[in-house]
C-alpha cells in the first residue's frame, strides 16, 4: 500500500554517482572539464552553487531556527532568522506537551516489522522467481507487475471493507498487514538475483545444498546491496506514510508521529515553535538513516527500465 | 517455461541415446515427479509473500471492479445495482469538482517540477570537487516527510506576518496573496510545496540521463560551431527523450494519486477549492461508509491515471521512431 515505496522505487539511485549501477558506463559529458577551467570560474560556480542551495534550503533552516524560538517570536515582524535567545527547553518541553514517546514508539514498531517482513518474505519469494523453473511462475510474477501500476487509492476501499471484517480497523496490525508485501519488494529483490549466474546456484546444487540453504548461504550475503536499498527504502516510505495510519489508526495512543504532529497543528495552533521542535525531531530518524546509508540508495535505474 | 529440475543439466544424467520403450517410460514419469517436486519448492519460496500479497493487494483490486456496481454501505448487505453508481458520478458535484481540482494540480505540478529538475540536473552536471555534496542536499527534501514539508510551508505561507509575505512586502507587494487561506490561491500553494519537494528526485532522474550522453556528441557540435543553446537544443533535449517520457509517467501517477499534502495543508479547502480525488473517495467511502460509490469513484482514478500513461507510452513509442 505504501505508495512511496514505489516512488522511492526508481529512486535508488546512488546521489553522488547516479549511473553507479548501471551496466554500460559512457563517458560523460562535462562541460565545466574543457581546458580552460579558469580558477575564477571555478570560484563563481561554487558561490553561485552554494547560493542556490542554500536558498532552496531555507524551509529547513527557518523551521530549525523556529524550533529554538519562543512561539511569540515565530511570526516577529520582521523576520528572525536568528532566535533572539535559544529555546533549548522547547526540546524537552514536547515531550510532556504531547505523548511524542508514544507516537515515535508506534511509528518504529511499524517501521522496524514491515521491514523485516518485507525484507524476508521479499528475498524468498524473489529466489523462487528467479532461480526455481516451475510451470505457472512467470504468470504469477505477472499479476505482481501489474499491481505496481495501480494507484493504492484505486482499492483502498476493497481493502478497509476486509480489515473491517477481520477487525482490525484500529490497529496496528492492519498496517503491518497491508504494507509488508508488496510487490515492489519481490520486484526489487528478484532484478537483483537475475543479475546473479545461475552456474553459481547449479553449482551449489551439485554439491550436495538443498534450496532454502542456496538461499540463506549463497543468496543472502551475496544480495546486501539490494537488501540494504530495499530496507532504506522501506523504511523511509513506512515512517513517512501517512495514509495509512490516518485511515486505520483512530485512537491516540497508536498514531504514528505523522499523524501526531499533524493533530499538534489543529491542538496547539499558537505553538508555532513547539511545533517546529517536533517536526525535527520526526525527520531525525530519517536524516540519520540517509546520512549512513546514502550509498545504498544506488541505482536501480538500469533495473527500472531507464534505458538510454 | 517447461519445468526442467536443473540436475538434468549435469553431464552424468544427460539421457543415454538409445533406451528401451520402458526405461523412457520410467524416465518421463521420474522427470514429472521431479517437476512437482520443483515446483512444490518453487511455490514454497513464493507462498509467505504471495499469500499476504493475494489477500491485501489481489483481491482488493478486483474485487474493487465488482463493489462498483453495487450499492454496498456500512449497515446494508451489498446489492447489485447495474451502472447506478457510475449515473450518479455524472452528476455529482463534488466529483466534478475534485476532478478539476485534480487536473489543476496535476497540470501545475508536472511541468513545473519537469522545468526545474532539468534546469536544476543541467546545472549541477558538472565535474566540481564535491558537486555530490549540492546534488545530495537537493535530494533531501524528497525524503523528508509530507507531513513536516506541509507544515512548515503553512507556517512560511501564513497569511499574516508569515515569513514569504512579510518578505513580499518588503519588496513593495502591499496586498500579497492569503495563500492556503485564499480559495483562488491555495491550490497554487499546494503545487509551490509540491514542487519544492519532488525537485531533487526528479534532478537525479535527470542527471543519470545526462550522464548516458556520449561526449563525442558535443564535440563534434562544437567543431561546427554549434554555441550553447544549439547544443543543448539538438544534442540534449533529443538525448534526453527517454528520460523525460519516464519522469512524465512517473509524475502523472503521483499526481493524480496526491492525498497527503493536500489532507495537511488545506483539508481540502478553502470550501472546495483544493478537494482532489483521493480525498473524495477517501470522505465517500470510509468516513461515510459509502462502499459502493467510492469504488465507482476510485475505478474512474484508476482509469484516468491508466490513459495519461497510455498515451504517454505512445508518444514516447512514436518519438522513439
Amino acid at each position: 500500500m505504501s505508495t512511496t515505496t514505489q516512488e522511492l522505487a526508481v529512486k535508488m539511485i546512488d546521489v553522488d554517482n547516479p549511473l553507479a549501477a548501471t551496466v554500460k558506463r559512457e563517458p560523460a559529458y562535462r562541460p565545466a572539464r574543457r581546458g580552460r577551467k579558469s580558477p575564477l570560474r571555478v570560484i563563481f560556480m561554487y558561490v553561485f552553487l552554494t547560493a542556490l542551495v542554500l536558498v532552496l534550503l531555507i524551509p529547513f533552516g527557518w523551521m530549525l531556527s523556529s524550533s529554538l524560538k519562543r512561539n511569540t517570536e515565530v511570526f516577529a515582524v520582521p523576520i528572525q532568522w536568528i532566535p533572539t535567545s535559544f529555546q533549548w527547553n522547547n526540546y524537552v518541553d514536547i515531550w510532556t506537551t504531547i505523548p511524542l514517546l508514544t507516537y515515535l514508539k508506534n511509528s518504529a514498531t511499524l517501521t522496524l516489522s514491515i521491514t523485516f517482513l518485507q525484507l524476508l518474505t521479499g528475498s524468498f519469494a524473489a529466489y523462487g522467481f528467479s532461480k526455481v523453473k516451475f510451470k505457472g511462475r512467470d504468470v504469477l510474477f505477472v499479476s505482481y507487475i501489474a499491481t505496481i501500476a495501480i494507484p493504492w487509492q484505486a482499492y483502498m476501499i476493497p481493502q478497509y471493507i476486509m480489515m473491517q471484517k477481520l477487525h482490525l480497523t484500529n490497529t496496528l496490525m492492519a498496517l503491518i498487514l497491508l504494507q509488508a508485501f508488496s510487490a515492489f519488494g519481490v520486484f526489487l529483490m528478484r532484478q537483483f538475483y537475475l543479475s546473479i549466474p545461475d552456474e553459481l546456484v547449479e553449482a551449489a546444487r551439485i554439491d550436495g545444498l538443498n534450496e532454502y540453504r542456496i538461499w540463506a548461504r549463497i543468496m543472502l550475503p551475496l544480495s546486501k546491496p539490494a537488501l540494504a536499498s530495499l530496507a532504506l527504502l522501506t523504511f523511509v516510505a513506512t515512517w513517512n506514510d501517512y495514509m495509512g495510519p490516518f485511515i486505520y489508526l483512530t485512537s491516540n495512543d497508536l498514531w504514528t508521529v505523522q499523524i501526531g504532529l499533524q493533530s499538534f497543528v489543529g491542538q496547539y495552533a499558537n505553538d508555532a515553535a513547539l511545533l517546529m521542535t517536533g517536526s525535527v525531531i520526526s525527520i531525525i530518524p530519517i536524516f540519520i538513516i540517509f546520512l549512513l546509508g546514502q550509498r545504498y540508495f544506488i541505482a536501480g535505474i538500469a533495473t527500472s527500465g531507464l534505458k538510454g | 517455461m517447461t519445468a526442467s529440475p536443473p540436475t538434468i543439466r549435469h553431464p552424468k544424467i544427460t539421457a543415454p541415446q538409445f533406451t528401451t520403450p520402458q526405461l523412457s517410460k520410467e524416465r518421463a514419469l521420474s522427470a514429472r515427479r521431479r517437476a512437482r517436486r520443483t515446483a512444490l519448492i518453487g511455490w514454497s519460496f513464493i507462498l509467505p509473500n504471495f499469500a499476504g500479497f493475494a489477500l491485501f493487494t489481489l483481491i482488493p483490486v478486483v474485487a474493487c471492479f465488482f463493489i462498483a456496481f453495487t450499492q454496498w454501505d456500512a449497515y446494508n448487505p451489498p446489492v447489485l445495482v447495474g451502472v447506478n453508481n457510475f449515473t450518479r458520478l455524472l452528476g455529482d458535484s463534488n466529483f466534478w469538482i475534485s476532478v478539476r481540482n485534480t487536473a489543476y494540480y496535476a497540470f501545475g505540478h508536472i511541468p513545473l517540477t519537469l522545468a526545474i529538475a532539468l534546469g536544476l540536473a543541467l546545472l549541477l552536471n558538472r565535474a566540481l570537487r564535491g558537486i555530490g555534496i549540492f546534488r545530495t542536499a537537493l535530494f533531501f527534501p524528497y525524503l523528508t516527510s509530507l507531513v513536516a514539508v506541509a507544515i512548515v510551508f503553512n507556517l512560511l505561507f501564513a497569511p499574516d506576518n508569515g515569513p514569504i509575505n512579510q518578505i513580499l512586502n518588503s519588496v513593495g507587494i502591499a496586498n500579497p496573496p492569503r495563500w492556503t487561506a485564499s480559495t483562488e490561491w491555495a491550490m497554487p500553494t499546494v503545487i509551490i510545496t509540491s514542487v519544492w519537494r519532488d525537485m531533487g528526485y526528479y534532478m537525479i532522474l535527470f542527471l543519470a540521463g545526462l550522464q548516458t550522453i556520449p561526449r563525442e556528441y558535443y564535440e563534434a557540435a562544437e567543431v561546427d560551431g554549434a554555441n550553447a543553446w544549439q547544443r543543448f537544443r539538438n544534442i540534449t533535449l533529443p538525448s534526453l527523450r527517454p528520460t523525460t517520457y519516464f519522469v512524465l509517467i512517473l509524475l502523472t501517477i503521483s499526481s493524480f494519486k496526491v492525498f497527503d499534502l493536500i489532507q495537511v495543508m488545506t483539508e481540502g479547502g478553502p470550501g472546495r477549492a483544493t478537494l482532489v480525488l483521493s480525498q473524495l473517495i477517501y470522505r465517500d467511502g470510509i468516513v461515510q461508509g459509502d462502499y459502493g460509490y467510492a469504488s465507482a469513484m476510485s475505478l474512474a482514478l484508476f482509469v484516468i491515471v491508466l490513459s495519461f500513461t497510455i498515451v504517454q507510452f505512445k508518444l514516447s513509442e512514436r518519438g522513439n521512431k
